[in-house]
């Protein structure tokens, strides 16, 4: 078997832990599905009226409009989650098991990555089906459905990295966990939950900047209208960044850990 | 070529320096008793043995590969299993070894029948597919010690193997690790057990405070620090005369207290009767007698000057204080 054979093995192997990992420890997949659904109803059911506002995207309802909101907050919780994961593998020393064995030592990250895109997906399939089933349309079709289990999947990912570059640093699961917060005010300053436009400033200014906001109009349109090809380009870039910079900081954050042990 | 050769290896963690400049040589087919107190360094040597930490000076081959430039050529060649065994509680012990099986670029279905068969040896086919956060500390330990076997290894890392098991369990870690050395497994095995050492090793390094302090085969190291002694309880009144009988036999040692004389004989058992015989011709009579031979402890403090299982239980102490 090539090298490349049995490396993708050995990411399948650790990616199938970590989605088991998560499905065995009700605390790391109860934030990505609960909170957000919950969180889903009360602002559909309490403020369906903001999409009578002048400058409000045209949507079918506040749910259709809500949907990518959802979704991109599941899959920053499914980053900070897989991040926790990785931190208590750290803290167990599991991953010196990991780091003992002859594989490259950043497969380890991308294995917990590959299970953070697994919540990924599978949070993107939750919100879809709740939004059908609540009567949102997806109007781009199936392709649009597609191109949105795509972002959301790619982005979880992508998120995935800088919870694994914080576990690796700090080999604390409660440092990672304390960063929840965060998470929270990112999302709650980019479009995720209300149109940039009807924002005011600083938060408009902010959100405009922020490549979260690039990522829920990228899955949001295919939702809300036709799939857009700017859009999605925008999304699709602004994850690659992410990715990359997540990536960076993962690569930096294990030398250090293999550098004092 | 020595299966383990480390060469003035030294590790500082910022301006403590944990591992000084130690050397090491295990031959093939050797079981290397690490034996030292908590903290003396025995774990950090390990971390770089097993390349999971960079030394900050000299350097070391196992399995002929240096654990800095072939790093990954190392990590083929050995098993690990670290002092607190490194288990996830939400596997299964099956999918555990399955998982080390796939980490060692077994294929799959090679993965699986090593993996039934390492279950079998270890006796944990009727926990297999229990989670492992609800097996016992000596189930753990065992499952940790197949996980690293997965690959049939040539050099086995065990750090601490049997430290807060029970006696049973204990004994069958040892069993184990015995049956694998006579499969022909080099062995480095950390201990804080004085008669772990003495029962597996055939060759023990003593550290202490990062230094190696003494190195060879247990036996070799007992008798340079002296030879056998006979404890005898005499009765009241007849010590110092026991002394006077005694003296013309061995050395006399240093007493422990008023009625119990010492004597440092040549030949170990086969003094006993001329011992025995000298004390009855001189009216003594001797309540009871034991023959004491240098222990693996003596060694400790005749080279460090303190007892080892001292240190621990001072240290345990400590931490229950803390």
């Amino acid at each position: 078997m090539s090298s490349l054979a049995t490396n993708i093995r050995v990411v399948r192997a650790l990616g199938l832990r970590s989605i088991r990992q998560t499905f065995r420890r009700p605390q790391l997949i109860a934030p990505i599905i609960v909170f957000p659904t919950l969180l889903l109803a009360i602002q559909t059911g309490g403020a369906g009226g903001a999409v009578e506002l002048p400058g409000f995207p045209p949507v079918q309802s506040f749910l259709q409009f809500m949907l990518a909101g959802a979704m991109m907050q599941a899959l920053m919780l499914a980053g900070n989650s897989g991040g926790i994961a990785l931190a208590v593998d750290i803290e167990m020393g599991f991953t010196d098991r990991l780091f003992a064995a002859p594989i490259p030592r950043f497969a380890i990250v991308l294995g917990r990555l590959a299970g953070t895109a697994a919540l990924g997906l599978f949070a993107a399939l939750w919100f879809l089906a709740i939004g059908l089933i609540f009567g949102a349309e997806i109007e781009s079709g199936v392709p649009g459905a597609l191109l949105a289990i795509f972002l959301v999947t790619t982005a979880a990912m992508a998120v995935g990295g800088i919870g694994a570059a914080i576990a690796l640093r700090t080999g604390s699961a409660s440092v990672v966990q304390g960063l929840f917060p965060l998470v929270l005010v990112v999302l709650f300053v980019s479009s995720a939950f209300f149109p940039v436009d009807l924002m005011i400033e600083p938060a408009k200014t902010i959100a405009e900047y922020n490549p979260l906001s690039l990522v829920v109009e990228g899955i949001r349109e295919p939702i809300i209208a036709e799939i857009d090809a700017a859009d999605t380009l925008y999304a699709v870039l602004a994850i690659l960044g992410i990715v990359v910079f997540g990536l960076l900081l993962s690569a930096r954050a294990l030398r250090h850990r293999l550098r004092v042990g | 070529m020595p299966a383990i050769a480390a060469e003035k290896l030294e590790r500082a963690f910022e301006e403590v320096l944990a591992v000084q400049g130690i050397d090491i040589a295990v031959e093939e087919g050797e079981i290397f008793g690490f034996l030292g107190p908590n903290g003396a360094g025995k774990t950090t040597t390990v971390r770089m043995l097993t390349t999971l930490l960079l030394p900050t000076g000299g350097s070391a081959t196992v399995a002929g590969h240096d654990v800095v430039g072939e790093a990954r050529a190392v990590r083929s060649s050995i098993g690990v299993a670290l002092q607190e065994a490194a288990l996830d509680p939400l596997m299964t012990g099956r999918e555990l070894i399955r998982l080390q099986a796939t980490l060692q670029g077994i294929p799959t279905a090679e993965g699986r029948r090593r993996a039934d068969d390492l279950l079998e040896r270890v006796d944990l086919v009727a926990a297999a597919d229990r989670r492992v956060g609800t097996y016992s500390g000596g189930m753990q330990r065992r499952l940790d010690l197949a996980a690293a076997l997965v690959h049939e290894p040539r050099v086995l890392f065990l750090d601490e193997p049997t430290t807060g098991l029970d006696p049973v369990s204990r004994k069958t870690i040892w069993e184990e690790v015995r049956t694998l050395n006579d499969e022909g497994t080099t062995v480095f095995l950390t201990t804080q057990y004085l008669e772990e050492a003495d029962q597996l090793a055939d060759n023990v390094g003593i550290i202490d405070s990062g230094r190696i302090v003494a190195e060879g085969t247990p036996e070799r190291l007992k008798a340079e620090i002296g030879h056998p002694h006979i404890q005898l309880h005499i009765a009241d009144g007849s010590v110092a005369r026991a002394e006077e009988v005694c003296a013309r036999i061995g050395k006399l040692l240093p007493p422990k207290d008023g009625r119990t004389v010492l004597v440092e004989v040549e030949s170990g058992a086969a003094d006993i009767p001329r011992v025995v015989r000298a004390l009855d011709e001189a009216g003594i009579a001797v309540e009871s007698l034991e023959l004491m031979r240098p222990t693996l402890d003596d060694v400790f403090v005749a080279k460090t000057g303190y007892h080892l299982e001292e240190e621990d239980a001072k240290e345990d102490g400590e931490a229950v204080e803390a």
